[in-house]
């Protein structure tokens, strides 16, 4: 039997926990209201808001790949922004060598990122802790020197343009506004995705592999298959997010997917709540607006002021955002139930 | 004479859950006392909050100090030495290197106190150089107790030194003991499931369950309990 | 075979730095079980203060001295106040502060003292040696990180408070049973990866020229090289370091241009790793159920 998708919210809210909760009508506009907002923003903002709102949704699709692996299956990588160029690169070299349309690439990047995916995850499964993070790390930062040293497909130092698509005439959307749109619907999904994979039984397992893998394996989980399962879903979906970015900013090159990157995309992680999905979103805001808030704060030292802000948020809330406030507010929201 | 430990009402919490419900213990100076008690009554635990590793409330009196706020490390300096559950070995380090640490709070006695200490053990002097971890589990726990003794400690709180022992072992562990309460002074508070042998060798005891006191008193009084007979003598 | 001993004699010489700091990082995973990714930084901002020190006039050896000494209680201060509030708190986020310390220095050294890449002085003349197998200055770095390596051996191993850093670090609870702070004991392991590191960094300024981004490279290769010795051991740790650099050499030299190198480089380790996943001297970490 399917989960009311209230009890995924009030869950995700919960950091995972299960609840069980009946159908409400407080609860349903707890879900509604925001996708509603979320819908009505674009005709509200700027452009220019919009696309860092698109961006926010992008990193926060990218997030969540993340938490998957880190959170549920206690596996940190440092190299997560390698996906995210692969999945850019496929969906750059598709539009831009082979004509396709940008939102047949978004599947073929998935399909690339997933299999990579699992391709790293079966020899990583041998790694713990440390070792695990040294192969990512590695990863990370071979990432954008291969990108330059085959440049006869991905044009090198130069990087690749895009031309950024069109609505559907049908819809009179500018460009910005329907990319938004794309990102949205691209971030449900993946939320929707990730909210039954990780409820039902592979949830379980790759919980249950996570805290006490010796036991696990005694009773009977296919340990190597389910991480590998897990490693292959937390690429597809971080290369998916990088497919998206391409297509929303318009353009790739190497620069654009160094170390940094990787480790903004785990610093989002923490920050948001690592075993959470709510904790992606809170983790995309952090990685679009935070360096903008430090330049402005500090032109002079902006990353310290970043560093800072990263110290904080772990002093405060070292489970992240909402892996602190989630289990509160989820007991708050339990106390509306009659 | 005045009891060297008194713990008065102390409670003790793991987490949220209560665990230790108000109890009153008291070990005379000098003399042995064990607490006795099933799986999960709270003898560790009683342990553990007198060394400050726990949560706990109430008074812990020890040679009149109290030791109800004060860190683990400086509890040990004041002279309380505990061996705790499992041991507590170093076992990545060498036989004399463990009890170099015992003495690490009295540095200007410490190589006469290893000697003194392969003269109680003298199995541990011919391992000196030995991996801790190589010992075998009585003379693991023979070279626990001397770390302890290495601290010249005033207090000696051990807790379950038969665990895990064959019963000839254990023996040889309680004849040390006792030859230590007589060439040391020292008073001991000793923890035990091993009921018949910790009441021979004790002065008084104590029955916990679950976080309750139920019984104390001298221990030829408490061995010769019809009720303790029973649950915890098996005749 | 003139070049490849030339090779592997500075490759040594840059192993030796890497070899010391992932001692450092070792000497911490082992305390802690935490990663400090801040350590090239740290060792980076120490360098920066030696820098100020010998432009202020100081002569090279009591600038050094003193840089180790401030570096020295800078690393136990970070320990008790940045480091401490998560101890207790989920490795992830020790792991975010330290990547977050690692922004605040390389930030604030930039601040400072501008990104402009500045001469760093070496005590050791850049002179060749034994038939030009290996330079003055490459024998110096070596001798120097031998002699670092020596002192801490001797420390950790004879002296009680090393012993009683080593059982903290194994077991905190019993070591607190013997009136161990292990706290304090914390404090003085950073204090001493924070030492460690500022030598490496001084001895490799004149070399990689001084500036910000100076350590980056360093720490990668050094954390490379203490999961190839083991990160649990700091003989493993030498051993990778050194290792790590004699083949960072050789790949860069015969192999392949330098923009791969770091690829093909950790490509190698890797390899090593799948056989031996702990390492070569590090000891799996047993799991008890």
């Amino acid at each position: 039997m399917e989960k009311p998708v209230i009890a995924v919210v009030a869950d995700s809210l919960g950091a995972g926990r299960v609840t069980r909760l009946d159908a409400n009508v407080w609860q349903w506009l707890a879900i509604v209201f925001p996708i509603l907002l979320a819908a009505a923003l674009p005709f509200a903002l700027s452009k220019y808001h919009v696309f860092e709102l698109t961006m926010v949704m992008i990193y926060a699709v990218a997030v969540l790949g993340l938490n998957i692996l880190t959170g549920f299956n206690g596996q940190i990588s440092l190299g997560h922004g390698g996906f995210f160029a692969a999945g850019a690169y496929t969906t750059a070299i598709l539009m831009h060598r082979y004509g396709i349309p940008y939102w047949t690439t978004l599947p073929a990047a998935a399909l690339v990122c997933f299999v990579l995916g699992v391709l790293f995850g079966l020899p990583a499964l041998r790694f713990e802790g440390p070792y695990l993070a040294l192969v990512t790390l590695a990863m990370a930062l071979a990432t954008p020197q291969l990108l330059k040293y085959f440049d006869t497909w991905t044009g090198g130092q130069q990087g690749i343009n895009l031309v950024k698509p069109d609505a559907p005439h049908w819809l009179h959307l500018d460009q910005d506004r329907w990319l938004y749109f794309v990102a949205l619907a691209a971030l449900l999904i993946a939320i929707r995705i990730a909210a039954n994979l990780l409820r039902g039984r592979t949830g379980r397992a790759l919980v249950a592999i996570r805290d006490q893998p010796i036991a696990a394996a005694a009773m009977g989980i296919h340990t190597a298959r389910y991480k590998t399962l897990a490693f292959g879903t937390s690429t597809l979906f971080t290369g998916v997010a990088g497919a998206l970015a391409a297509i929303v900013v318009g353009y790739v090159s190497p620069e654009g997917y160094s170390l940094f990157l990787s480790v903004s995309f785990l610093v989002g992680s923490a920050v948001g709540g690592i075993a959470t999905i709510g904790g992606a979103i809170v983790g995309g805001l952090f990685i679009q607006f935070v360096p903008n808030l430090a330049n402005d704060i500090s032109d002079a030292a902006p990353w310290a002021i970043y560093g800072l802000a990263m110290l904080l948020f772990m002093y405060a809330m070292p489970r992240g955002v909402v892996g602190t406030l989630g289990p509160w507010i989820a007991g708050w929201l339990r106390r509306l139930v009659p | 004479m005045a009891p060297i430990l008194q713990l008065n009402r102390v409670k003790a919490f793991y987490g949220q859950s209560e665990v230790l419900h108000g109890i009153d213990v008291a070990v005379e100076e000098g003399g042995m006392t064990v607490l006795l008690g099933a799986n999960g009554a709270g003898k560790t635990t009683t342990l553990r909050a007198i060394c400050g590793m726990v949560r706990h409330e109430g008074e812990i009196l020890f040679a009149g100090q109290q030791l109800e706020r004060r860190s683990t490390e400086a509890i040990a300096g004041l002279g309380v030495a505990h061996v705790p559950e499992g041991r507590g070995t170093f076992i990545g380090l060498t036989v004399e290197e463990n009890l170099r640490l015992g003495g690490y709070a009295r540095p200007r006695q410490s190589s006469a106190n290893i000697e003194r200490m392969y003269g109680y053990f003298p199995i541990l002097g011919e391992r000196r150089r030995r991996q801790a971890g190589e010992l075998s589990g009585g003379q693991q726990q023979m070279l626990a107790i001397a770390r302890a003794l290495m601290m010249t400690p005033r207090l000696l709180v051990l807790d379950e030194p038969s665990f895990g022992l064959a019963p000839l072992i254990v023996e040889d562990i309680f004849k040390i003991i006792d030859r230590i309460r007589r060439e040391e002074t020292v008073s001991v508070l000793l923890v035990e499931q091993n009921a018949s042998l910790a009441l021979e060798a004790a002065d008084h005891a104590y029955l916990i369950e679950t976080g309750y006191i139920v019984t104390s008193g001298t221990a030829k009084a408490l061995a010769n309990d019809p009720q303790i007979r029973r649950s915890y003598l098996g005749y | 075979m003139h070049q490849l001993l030339q090779q592997i004699f500075s490759g040594l010489a840059s192993g030796a730095i890497y070899a010391s700091v992932a001692l450092a990082l070792v000497m911490i995973y082992r305390a802690t079980d935490l990663v400090n990714f801040a350590q090239g930084e740290m060792a980076m901002f120490s360098t920066y203060i030696a820098w100020t020190l010998v432009n202020a006039g100081l002569p090279f050896w009591a600038a050094f001295v003193i840089t180790l000494i401030v570096s020295f209680l800078g690393g136990m201060a970070i320990e008790r106040v940045i480091i401490r509030p998560v101890e207790n708190a989920p490795v992830l986020a020790a792991v975010i502060v330290t990547i977050a310390l690692l922004l605040i220095f390389n930030s604030t050294a930039g601040w400072i003292y501008s990104y402009t890449v500045q001469d760093f002085p070496s005590p050791f003349p850049d002179r060749p040696l034994l038939g030009a197998l290996i330079t003055t200055r490459d024998l110096g770095v070596i001798v120097v990180t031998l002699i670092m390596l020596v002192l801490l051996f001797l420390f950790f191993r004879f002296t009680s408070t090393g012993l009683a850093m080593r059982a903290a670090a194994q077991n905190p609870e019993s070591a607190r049973l013997c009136g161990i702070s292990v706290g304090l004991m914390l404090a003085i392991g950073w204090g001493l990866a924070a030492a460690i590191g500022a030598t490496a960094g001084i001895m490799v300024a004149p070399v990689l020229f001084l500036d910000p981004n100076m350590m980056g490279g360093v720490l990668i290769y050094a954390f490379a090289g203490a999961l190839l010795g083991g990160i649990t051991s700091p003989v493993g740790a030498v051993v990778g370091g050194l290792i790590v650099g004699v083949t960072e050499n050789l790949v860069g030299t015969y192999l392949i241009a330098s923009q791969l190198k770091l690829t093909v480089a950790f490509a190698l380790i890797i390899l090593v790793l799948v056989f031996k996943p702990n390492g070569l001297f590090g000891t799996a970490i047993i799991r008890r159920v």
